[in-house]
């Protein structure tokens, strides 16, 4: 008798105890935790990466007004921009930290090069820009962004218009920048809920299964400016501007994405006067 | 015994004698005991016309520990039989001194708690009017809206007001939903409820007081705090302009006076959202950017309304994405 409460004792004491220190690892780890070194390795595998705020500039609000629709601006100066392959954009904090890597085609060309879209942010996080040259070194811009609950907010304002229309994808040449940047600038906008599967019904007790664009093809004619690997981090109704080389022939962009259900999405947009 | 109330039972009832049922001191001594805000702001409640009584939310604040939750207006519509009330203000515990102040003014029960729309400035306090026989109305979307923000709201606001002033706040959703009109009766006096399609949220419900004709129009109209768009801004533009082809005696704003002359009090909202609209429309004709628009329009509306900085460019960033798309 007396022995099991004893044991009872030392089992509620040990219980406290777990639960103590998890409650307070947990709270360090909210306040202080840095998931920078794990992406470093799990993304990089702790490959050496180079600040350079010369040559690769990224543009964030400090604090974002509106954490589900961050603007965002990538820009890869003309010095380097001919020999990168690949630019990674990473929200350290948010539950998929990988927002998007943006692998260039030879449609990218040379010139100064500008990516612009929208991103939620989940909680006061670093934002990255890191790009990889051809010769396998990565170079790397960040800002801090203050900004919670991007990813978890329901960004549907209308709830019944986040599902209408889903796929319908609108392409465009932005001609006027052209006789700037001797580059020109499209843009692609993707009518897609791009659920991150954290947000909750809770009428049903279960989250909204994640529904979101998985990979998207740009291409000019037949050649390639990016494919772009996305995830929940891109904004409801992804939207991206990109600069990409004027070519011989072809310059309309033809646009395919596809989505986690397998929804394949086209668009194109021929440039006036053609 | 039902007590007959009038304009001077009403204004002699004070927030102090009414709030302070509850322990919440500081709450009684800034908001209202203070006799530097006023003598209005003294009052707990307003009446507007013969058995509607407004209580006017502190609305250029942002909901404090001090405040409870208390930044949005509130309403008390009373019949021979029972009693509605609109909204409830941000807290379990604003919740209950509302419904002390109206025990004060009449011993009906309060039957109805109508919610004009999901925000928990409008909803936290349903948890004080739990009661068998009390029915939580709301938009047919206000359930699924709601929940879907719950945790979220839930916790901001909990942090925002502190575990005191939190104290007792869950979510109470509806237990009966308007999908188009419903016609509520309070002894003697006809209650319209119409579900709005979307323009702040997507469940704004207005409520008709078909007695005195006077519409609680919940957040479809803010009077001195910037509005704050969380719905459609097109949507809120088309409805602004129908409501306001619709007379009214007078109506309640969701934000600002207890009372507004119909359809005056849409204008300049109605001015705010054209101008942010046109200047939107501008920037895409010309292949201008979200962050450019956020940094560029609309400033001609900051001396107009209070708390500017806080929701305009959020605001803008929301009408963005939604133009855009035209």
């Amino acid at each position: 008798m007396l022995k099991s409460i004893w044991t009872c004792v030392v089992s509620v004491a040990a219980i406290l105890f777990a639960t103590t220190s998890v409650t307070t690892t947990v709270a360090a780890r909210d306040a202080a935790y840095d998931p920078w070194p794990g992406i470093q390795e799990d993304v990089f595998e702790n490959r050496q990466l180079i600040e350079d705020t010369q040559n690769i500039l990224l543009d964030a609000p400090y604090r974002a007004e509106d954490a589900a629709i961050v603007p965002l601006t990538m820009t890869i100066s003309k010095d380097i921009a001919g020999s990168v392959k690949d630019l990674w954009l990473i929200i350290d904090k948010n539950p998929a930290p990988v927002a998007a890597q943006f692998s260039f085609g030879p449609a990218a060309g040379s010139g100064e090069r500008t990516i612009i879209t929208r991103v939620r942010i989940d909680e006061y996080s670093h934002v990255r820009a890191v790009v990889e040259t051809n010769d396998g070194k990565l170079y790397m811009a960040a800002k801090y962004v203050k900004a919670a609950g991007g990813c978890s907010a329901p960004a549907l304002k209308d709830m019944d218009a986040a599902l209408t229309g889903i796929g319908k994808m609108r392409v465009k040449i932005l001609q006027s920048d052209i006789s700037k940047t001797k580059m020109l600038m499209g843009q692609v906008m993707i009518k897609h809920p791009q659920y991150s599967g954290m947000q909750m019904n809770q009428l049903t007790g279960l989250y909204i299964p994640a529904k979101f664009i998985t990979e998207m093809e740009i291409k000019r004619g037949k050649d390639v400016v990016m494919t772009v690997t996305g995830g929940i981090s891109l904004s409801e109704d992804p939207n991206i501007r990109f600069t990409y080389a004027p070519g011989s022939e072809d310059h309309s962009l033809e646009i395919v994405a596809k989505d986690t259900d397998g929804r394949i999405m086209n668009g194109r947009a021929i440039p006036k006067g053609s | 015994m039902r007590i007959q109330i009038n304009r001077r039972t009403v204004l002699q009832m004070t927030a102090k004698g009414a709030l302070c049922a509850i322990p919440a001191a500081s709450f009684c001594a800034r908001a209202f005991a203070d006799p530097s805000n006023g003598s209005v702001q003294s009052t707990f409640f307003t009446e507007v016309a013969p058995g509607v009584m407004v209580h006017q939310g502190q609305h250029a604040h942002e909901m404090t520990a001090d405040n409870l939750g208390d930044i949005s207006n509130c309403g008390v519509i009373i019949g021979k039989d029972a009693i509605a009330v609109i909204d409830t203000g941000g807290s379990a515990r604003f919740g209950s001194a509302l419904k002390a102040a109206i025990a004060q003014v009449s011993d009906l029960p309060v039957r109805y708690v109508i919610n004009t729309h999901m925000h928990p400035d409008h909803v936290f306090g349903n948890a004080a009017f739990m009661a068998e026989n009390t029915a939580f109305i709301g938009h047919a979307k206000l359930a699924r809206g709601l929940s879907a923000r719950a945790d979220r709201y839930l916790s901001i606001n909990k942090k925002t007001l502190g575990d005191t002033a939190f104290a007792g706040t869950k979510i109470v959703l509806p237990t009966q939903s308007v999908q188009d009109t419903l016609n509520l009766d309070l002894g003697g006096r006809a209650l319209t409820l119409t579900a709005q399609k979307t323009a702040h949220t997507d469940n704004d419900l207005t409520v008709r007081d078909e007695t005195t004709g006077t519409v609680f129009m919940g957040d479809l109209i803010f009077s001195g705090h910037t509005p704050t768009l969380d719905g459609s801004i097109k949507g809120w533009m088309t409805r602004l302009s129908d409501l306001s082809a619709k007379p009214a005696a007078r109506i309640v704003p969701g934000h600002g006076p207890a009372s507004m002359a119909w359809p005056d009090a849409a204008k300049p909202m109605e001015r705010y959202f054209s101008t942010i609209a046109r200047e939107i429309r501008a920037i895409l004709a010309r292949d201008g950017t979200l962050k450019e628009a956020m940094s560029t329009v609309g400033r001609s509306e900051k001396g107009a309304w209070q708390l500017f900085e806080e929701y305009h460019v959020r605001n803008v960033s929301a009408a963005f994405a939604e133009l855009e798309w035209e």
